[in-house]
């Protein structure tokens, strides 16, 4: 296929690519949804029809051209048609994280100023209500199901269904206005806004213009060979960009089929069903997946469990090496397909992997035993190096070249330099229009010559040329003894370990590094359930005797490997403690993309901190928590602090 | 208020329709035991009757005298204003009413899907042969009741479990199971016995939650016991209270809160020595 992917030819926006798709592909299926148990679907000009009528609805309620849409609520066909709908007319969509607290959205919505808000459900409703007086320019919102929403005062308040029935009924009259604002839209104009998820500081709005989404999805798509026949799952917040060139950069682009899940719960399954072939994860998912079959198979029958592991034995021993393309001994091979016979081919399937041909993970580092056994298992697992501001792609490894350690070549198209501090810059067509009312951040963060900062610290591997990140730029520091201090790098290592969720290294100016773990509850619950350990809460059984020697011993095994690089062998843990709560984004201590904020956790918890570098042995300790609903509480520990053996590394000492 | 006999409209904009089930001077004796005694209620279309009352009140009794699976010994109970003769539990089930239990009464092998299929029944027409064969109307049949049974899962929020067997599922869902039967059998009536016991704060919310929108959006009428006395203030629309068998109030959450028999029956009575 592919052959009428040609160039940008008259294909400069969004709307004249789902106008192409409506003609091409106009009787193959362009999005499912599972609902009522039975997957939906709607082919590429069904897809068309309801956008258009949306698109004459939204011209019906009054949206003018340059206005922002705010989008917000899982991952639904209507909710990317939203999107589509909003381009039509030429405003602007702004699809916000739904796990959002009202704040937050209120703070993001009048940074943009949303006119319109396209909302999920009843709770994304309530959230938008109970912010309104502080949203000055918000005029009307428009909501999809409308389960308890029947007592709501309906003057700000429209059903989708019937921004389409109005739509759809002033057609005649409205038309002409939408092909014209269609006509309107190039390659300058902008296509979507995505607010960062804030790692430091406020959100900003990263605007992104026709020319990146689809520059990008085209030379994206290349890469991969991405087809009009693949499907993808859309199950990732709708708010971050991967998901927006996912399902709709690339699935416009190719004409592929983006399939929603029925409800976050059922992801697994409807993964399984729909059996996707172009599919991301972030490692997160990947390592909780391996968990739940590990703790599957310690419950299986020893029969089954020494045939799982034997086969295993194999894959990791020459899976690899038959999905590169190298060659393996005729016995070999013949074992590999026995185990795929047995074992791999029957996982996969469980696991929704059995038709992924191309997979990737991103966003933060993979544990090299965890990729290495899905690529084992045959699966093509990736890895890709990408930010918001480059419309996802900079590096990203190209098939026969996988490692778990690097983050691959340049995408077509991308320029990268390694400035003298490390810090990693890179140039392309996907390189961001500005920061939406923030031109300072703009002037800091991308130079006259379309140089961006990554913010992040790497190398190029000068043996294969792939990229090699070390940690984000402004973490990397310096240790007491003046030796480079890289926190990621260790943190990284340590989660490795199922039993070990998240954790958080200090270090930075300080005499010896000292660590922060939480533990995986589903990993270490499952221990404690096989050993007869009785606990009532995840604080419980984080302060286990046991448990804490088992960590132990991993943050030991860390420090060895750690004392192996030259480079960073000061950045070993000589103290830890394991937290008495889980780290969350409603406190604020995670980003909603799950990343570590590291300023808020060395505030909160500056009393826990101080007690590692004092030579104190328990810390008592009270910490502030919000529940979902909003509300705070507290929770009080008595916490260990734990001593873990170091290496030492021969010339230093000497020296000292 | 209460006596217009059309119904009436509610604070929250709903409409109440006339009265459908009637109790009319009910006394229930186990032998000697008054179980019940000479108590008179009435449940209007549309709203949510809650029952309440201390331990042994008779609560349970009275709502298996609403289900038709006790019948008194005295008075009358009319249905539809149609005085109802002794029946049973399959002709009140085809009658439109329907019930969850205090004790979760489940199959507890089948999957949640089938235990749901199974509050269709009624609305089946075709034999079992037919539906063994599945063919023709059997078939047709299957998938318009599928689908009410898929809708009912979705608007109780409970696709993750569709397949799983009932015995695996913790208590707080096991209750929603049961409630998605119940009203898989589009009842006109719906009795809930204690649908918050055992559970904790945030699954009452969300029990509560489903009530109420339940109500909303299926206008189903319905008539529940529970001990949460928060629950039952912000949920129903109208309050029988008992004590020792006997009814000692009645009325909206308000006018029940202040009455002072049922302050007295639940707080105790201070003795004057």
């Amino acid at each position: 296929m592919s052959k009428t992917l040609d160039g940008a030819g008259g294909l400069v926006s969004v709307p004249a690519l789902l106008h192409r798709n409506a003609t091409q592909f106009g009787s193959a299926p362009a999005y499912r949804e599972k609902e009522f148990g039975i997957w939906q679907s709607w082919t590429w000009s069904q897809t068309n029809e309801e956008i258009e009528a949306l698109a004459l609805g939204f011209l019906d309620l009054g949206v003018a051209e340059g206005d922002f849409i705010a989008v917000i609520g899982r991952n639904r066909p209507y909710l990317y048609w939203s999107m589509m709908a909003a381009q039509m007319v030429g405003a602007v969509p702004v699809p916000l994280y739904q796990d959002a607290s009202a704040e937050e959205m209120a703070y993001t919505m009048s940074h943009c100023g949303a006119r319109f808000v396209i909302a999920g459900d009843q709770e994304q409703v309530d959230k938008v209500m109970e912010i309104q007086v502080e949203l000055t320019e918000f005029e009307a919102m428009i909501y999809l199901d409308p389960r308890g929403l029947r007592k709501y005062d309906s003057a700000k308040l429209t059903q989708y269904s019937a921004v389409q029935e109005a739509g759809r009924s002033k057609r005649a009259a409205l038309e002409p206005e939408m092909k014209a604002r269609i006509a309107k839209l190039d390659y300058d104009s902008t296509c979507v806004m995505l607010y960062t998820s804030g790692t430091t500081g406020k959100p900003k709005g990263v605007v992104l213009s026709n020319r990146n989404v689809i520059e990008t999805a085209k030379s994206s798509s290349e890469f991969d060979d991405l087809r009009q026949t693949d499907d993808i799952l859309a199950y990732l917040p709708m708010a971050w960009v991967g998901d927006f060139i996912f399902s709709v950069g690339q699935a416009l682009w190719c004409g592929f089929c983006t399939n929603c899940p029925e409800s976050a719960d059922t992801m697994h399954t409807d993964l399984r069903e729909i059996g996707p072939t172009y599919y991301f994860a972030p490692p997160r998912v990947f390592e909780n997946q391996l968990t739940n079959v590990m703790i599957r198979m310690e419950d299986a029958s020893p029969m089954k469990k020494r045939l799982f592991d034997y086969f295993m034995g194999v894959a990791r021993k020459v899976g690899p090496s038959i999905l590169d393309g190298n060659p393996v001994s005729l016995i070999d091979r013949i074992n590999y397909q026995l185990g795929e016979f047995a074992i791999y081919g029957p996982l996969k399937n469980t696991l929704g992997f059995s038709r992924v041909r191309v997979g990737y993970t991103a966003g933060e580092a993979i544990g090299p035993e965890i990729f290495d056994f899905y690529r084992s298992l045959g699966i093509n697992l990736k890895q890709l190096y990408g930010q918001t501001e480059a419309t996802v792609f900079i590096t990203a490894q190209p098939d026969g070249e996988v490692r778990s350690d690097t983050v691959g070549v340049t995408c077509p198209g991308v320029e990268l330099k390694i400035a003298e501090n490390g810090e990693v810059f890179y140039r392309s067509p996907g390189v961001f229009v500005e920061y939406y009312k923030n031109a300072e951040s703009t002037a800091d963060t991308k130079d006259t010559e379309g140089w961006v900062a990554t913010g992040d610290a790497g190398f190029i591997e000068e043996s294969s040329g792939h990229l090699r990140i070390i940690d984000r730029a402004k973490d990397v520091g310096q240790t007491g003894n003046g030796h480079m201090f890289a926190p990621k790098y260790v943190e990284n290592k340590l989660k490795f370990f199922p039993n070990i969720l998240e954790t958080v290294v200090f270090g930075n100016g300080k005499p010896y590094c000292t660590a922060f773990v939480n533990i995986d509850l589903t990993a270490v619950g499952n221990w404690a359930e096989r050993n007869n350990i009785a606990y009532a809460s995840y604080q419980e059984l984080a302060g286990h005797p046991e448990v804490l020697s088992t960590i132990q011993s991993h943050v030991e095994e860390v420090n060895a490997s750690v004392a192996q690089d030259a480079m960073l062998s000061d950045c070993q843990v000589h103290r830890f403690v394991v937290l008495h709560k889980q780290l969350d984004a409603d406190d604020g201590e995670l980003t909603r993309t799950q990343k570590v904020r590291r300023r808020i956790i060395e505030e909160k918890f500056s009393d826990i901190i101080n007690a590692m570098y004092d030579g104190s042995d328990t810390i008592s300790t009270t910490t502030e928590v919000t529940y979902e609903d909003g509300r705070k509480g507290a929770i009080s520990a008595t916490l260990d602090i734990r001593d873990a053996a170091v290496q030492t590394v021969g010339a230093k000492i000497a020296a000292q | 208020m209460l006596d217009q006999a059309d119904g009436y409209m509610t604070a929250d904009g709903r409409q109440i329709g006339p009265v459908v089930m009637e109790m009319k001077n009910i006394t229930l004796r186990f032998g000697g035991v008054e179980a019940i005694k000479n108590i008179s209620f009435d449940i209007r279309e549309g709203e949510v009757r809650a029952i309440i009352g201390p331990n042994g009140a008779g609560k349970s009794s009275m709502l298996n005298v609403i289900s038709g699976f006790y019948v008194p010994q005295d008075g009358q109970v009319l249905y539809k204003g149609v005085q109802r003769p002794q029946m049973r539990p399959y002709q009140v089930a085809q009658q439109g009413i329907a019930r969850t239990f205090q004790n979760i009464a489940l199959f507890e092998g089948m999957s949640v899907l089938d235990n749901v299929m199974t509050g269709r029944l009624t609305h089946m027409k075709t034999g079992m042969f037919s539906q063994a064969l599945w063919k023709g109307r059997a078939e047709k049949e299957e998938t318009a009741n599928r689908e009410v049974a898929e809708r009912i899962i979705d608007f109780l929020e409970i696709q993750a479990i569709r397949k799983t067997p009932v015995a695996r599922l913790p208590y707080g869902l096991k209750k929603r199971v049961e409630l998605a039967r119940a009203l898989a059998a589009e009842p006109s009536l719906l009795l809930l016995d204690e649908p918050m016991a055992g559970m904790n704060v945030e699954e009452k919310e969300d029990m509560s939650r489903f009530i109420l929108s339940m109500n909303d959006e299926f206008g189903t009428t319905i008539a529940l016991i529970e001990h949460d006395m928060g629950v039952v203030m912000d949920l129903s629309d109208r309050v029988v209270v008992m004590d020792y068998g006997k009814k000692i109030g009645d009325g909206t959450p308000d006018e029940v809160r202040n009455n002072q028999a049922v302050i007295d029956a639940y707080l105790g009575v201070a003795h004057d020595e």
